[in-house]
């Protein structure tokens, strides 16, 4: 909410102008104005971030009273702290009520009090305001109550997972999240409920449209060609990679989206394969038995052996796969973002294991690895590529004429359906 | 022996160092990659932690690069490929060693620091990266080689370089 507010845009319809479904024509293409316009980047703050449920961390960041985190959330500096009195969580907007400065000035850390240092306005780890140096000079009118802390309009956690809105009336998070809980279930299921931010986190960005990275993160067809370096690696440590890459993509409802396969690589929970060592199996084998008969075999099955890559609407990404990332992605600009990728490891796990899950994240999915600077060179070059002109439309149609198979794209399409929804106005 | 050993890598002196570095510094300047590896021992490792994480080590926190000797030459062929498609084709790379100090032989390896600025200059975009290095050098047949590199970036984000597919 802002005093002067800005001219309504909902009568533009980007979202129709720029998605073209022709579902008899099997036909799916996305405008590139879409990832180089300057009013359709400005449109998406308004209408897709200010009215999604964004991430913000995981609980586990933040075990004890006083710990906190901050980070920007849409761009805005935000910090998330446990009360040290509820022990809830709080998300607050990271600015002094007085006259604006940051209150929270460190990245993470443990603090029962967050004192802005220009005027030295202190407050609680429950946003409530405590000191004001010179309160005399207010005649005891000063509304300490209304002057705390600004809370995120919505806060809400689903199993450790902790978002907000900045849309008060956003519908909760459980209904918002929609068939992504099942597969947020089976991530933190398999982890028996123990889900932890190992430390270190990426913060790396590139020079390309946010929504490309939407489109790479969830994608099956591009693997083989874009990183055959990885492939050729993971050769050389003796998989087999006569597997393939099989499985399916499903549309999760509310722009979420899920790629479901089975690969080549093994599994931390619970896929056990050469590269992990004789040692580990023992531990991983029990690991996969333990959770046979906690979810009985299919659930277990698909805990397992299946790897997934989720979209959580609009730009987190829940990937599963040879490791568990958490990531999450900004624009900064039509042709630029910010990402910010955590890995997820349940907290009680064999230390060789903990290591083969430290070493295939940072080998596929880390800024310094053998996949993930390749997917940046590509996400550039598209956005070089449309530069060009010429062509105006992308195509997104893979798979429209059959159950969507691991390489299809409908995926992508159900995020870009949400996308255009929310792009005509709607909430 | 490991006394010998000892003695031996306490008499190297900074220029001996000093010309291991350039040296290094020149190879991967030229993408002479295969030879840069022979620089290094054979339990050689390389690594380098995230940017907000600069004390975290390979067995418990995320790392932007962790890399055992035989991932070194994963990373080496993987960069001399044509599909390493971040680096194809290579950055101009300039890597700048400078305050060498050598601070003295523990278990029989000689700890060098060292600060670093390698400039990376590709299809028209410049970045930089910025740090230290930690080295841990031993003789082998007579000839200082390296067991260890660790860097550690001022950097406090990876942006704007993107990313660490060069080697530093």
């Amino acid at each position: 909410m802002t005093l002067l507010e800005e001219r309504p845009s909902s009568t533009l319809s980007t979202g129709s102008r720029c998605v073209d479904e022709d579902i008899d024509g099997m036909r799916f293409r996305v405008h590139r104005d879409a990832m180089t316009s300057e009013d359709v980047f400005r449109e998406e703050i308004e209408k897709i971030f200010a009215h999604s449920w964004l991430y913000v961390g995981h609980e586990s960041e933040i075990p004890e009273p006083g710990d906190y985190v901050r980070r920007p959330v849409a761009g805005r500096p935000i910090f998330m702290v446990r009360g040290a009195k509820s022990g809830r969580v709080n998300v607050f907007h990271n600015t002094c009520t007085h006259r604006g400065a940051v209150v929270c000035r460190r990245d993470k850390g443990n603090s029962k009090v967050f004192q802005c240092f220009y005027h030295a306005w202190t407050f609680d780890s429950e946003g409530k305001l405590v000191g004001v140096p010179g309160k005399d000079a207010y005649d005891d009118q000063l509304d300490m109550d209304a002057l705390g802390l600004g809370r995120v309009a919505k806060v809400e956690s689903y199993r450790g997972f902790v978002f907000c809105s900045f849309d008060p009336d956003i519908v909760d998070l459980t209904t918002y999240l929609a068939g992504a809980r099942e597969y947020l279930d089976l991530v933190v299921d398999a982890m028996d409920g123990d889900v932890q931010i190992v430390p270190g986190t990426n913060e790396y960005g590139m020079q390309a449209n946010w929504k490309l990275l939407v489109e790479n993160s969830i994608d099956g067809y591009h693997a083989a060609s874009t990183h055959d370096t990885y492939f050729k690696y993971l050769v050389s440590l003796g998989t087999d990679l006569s597997i393939g890459v099989k499985g399916h993509t499903k549309d999760l409802g509310n722009g979420h989206a899920v790629l479901e396969y089975l690969a080549p690589w093994g599994r931390p929970i619970a896929r056990w394969e050469p590269i992990f060592g004789e040692e580990a199996k023992p531990e991983i084998d029990a690991l996969r038995q333990r959770l046979v008969d906690k979810h009985g075999p299919e659930r277990a099955g698909r805990m397992c052996d299946v790897n997934r890559n989720m979209l959580i609407y609009p730009n987190l990404i829940i990937n599963d796969i040879m490791a568990v990332t958490v990531r999450t992605f900004m624009p900064t600009s039509p042709t630029s973002m910010t990402v910010t990728a955590w890995e997820a490891a349940p907290g009680d796990e064999l230390p060789e294991v903990r290591q083969r899950r430290l070493d295939s994240f940072l080998t596929f999915l880390g800024p310094g690895g053998f996949a993930t600077p390749d997917d940046i060179e590509a996400l550039e070059s598209c956005q070089q590529g449309f530069a060009s002109g010429g062509i105006e439309w992308n195509d997104i149609s893979r798979g429209m004429n059959r159950e969507p198979e691991a390489t299809d794209e409908e995926q992508m399409r159900a995020f870009w359906r949400r996308w255009a929804e929310q792009m005509d106005g709607g909430r | 022996m490991t006394v010998i050993e000892d003695s031996a890598l306490a008499e190297v002196t900074r220029p001996a160092v000093e010309d291991l570095l350039y040296l290094e510094a020149e190879l991967l300047d030229d993408w002479e990659l295969d030879t840069w590896l022979t620089l290094y021992t054979d339990d050689a490792h390389y690594e380098i932690p995230c940017t907000d994480d600069p004390g975290g080590t390979g067995q418990t926190s995320l790392m932007l690069i962790h890399d055992n000797r035989m991932r070194m030459a994963s990373r080496v062929e993987r960069l001399n490929s044509r599909k390493a498609h971040r680096e194809y084709p290579h950055s101009n790379l300039r890597h700048l060693v400078t305050n060498v100090r050598l601070l003295g032989v523990e278990d029989g390896e000689l700890r060098v620091r060292a600060s670093f600025l390698v400039n990376r200059c590709r299809a028209g975009r410049e970045t930089t990266y910025t740090g230290r290095f930690d080295y841990r050098l031993v003789l082998q047949s007579g000839e200082l080689r390296i067991k260890h590199k660790r860097v550690t970036l001022d950097m406090t984000v990876l942006r704007p370089a993107s990313d660490v597919a060069v080697i530093l």
